[in-house]
């Protein structure tokens, strides 16, 4: 799964990109969160108020309860702030 | 079929305006722009940083003119957003609606904007004129707010 990062969640957790193998027990963004959390300090500080971060599966919104699927590309970012 | 572009150069106003009036045929009878600038906030900010997500930027900002289209009786859409380092006094965004009558270009271009501060996957961060490391631009709860009005 190739998961992205944007704006202070990319910088707080070093990488822009990586690629990372789910476990089973993993089927929503909620679970994939929690996940993430447990891999480190950058993980549990970008992922701090997690109801703040927005996310994207295959480049559409969805909100933390959908499910993974099949998804090829998920994206973490805070709220946007273009215009 | 909105004209779409996220492109780190600056945009031309006036090429887009006439642009849209020589495509748009002759049953346009207004055009709408709104333009965001960077602002120096009196002088602090250097300039602002635009990161965004390519392909989901674009994507959505589709999607928006797309929903615009189906509320509007819209003859033509034009957004442009820029990305990279933008200087005080640049612009940032730019959205043009033609119609008929102007009610539904100013209404189109309004709902544009209010989609696109909060959807359209970008972000901003400052940089400072005293050279102090700047901090990302937080959303305001305003924007949403401006938002509820579109829904029924």
């Amino acid at each position: 799964m190739k998961l992205v990062y944007f704006s202070w969640v990319r910088e707080r957790i070093g990488v822009a990109e990586e690629e990372r193998d789910l476990p089973d027990s993993i089927h929503m963004v909620a679970d994939l969160i929690e996940f993430l959390i447990g891999h480190g300090e950058n993980y549990a500080y970008a992922f701090e108020n997690a109801q703040v971060i927005r996310v994207a599966i295959d480049k559409q919104h969805v909100p933390h309860d959908a499910p993974i699927g099949n998804a090829k590309e998920i994206a973490f970012f805070p709220p946007m702030t273009g215009g | 079929m909105a004209r779409v572009i996220v492109q780190r150069e600056a945009f031309d106003i006036a090429a887009e305006i006439a642009r849209m009036a020589a495509d748009g045929g002759t049953d346009i009878g207004a055009i709408v722009t709104f333009t965001g600038l960077c602002r120096s906030e009196k002088g602090v900010l250097a300039a602002l940083e635009l990161e965004h997500y390519p392909g989901m930027a674009e994507a959505e900002m589709e999607r928006i003119a797309r929903e615009a289209e189906d509320r509007w009786p819209i003859d033509a859409l034009t957004i442009i957003h820029r990305y990279g380092k933008i200087v005080p006094g640049e612009g940032i965004v730019l959205v043009l609606a033609a119609s008929a009558h102007r009610a539904a270009a100013f209404e189109a271009a309004e709902f544009l904007m209010d989609y696109l501060k909060t959807h359209a996957p970008f972000w901003k961060k400052e940089h400072r004129a005293d050279g102090q490391e700047g901090s990302w631009v937080e959303a305001h709860t305003r924007d949403d707010v401006a938002l509820g009005r579109w829904r029924d």
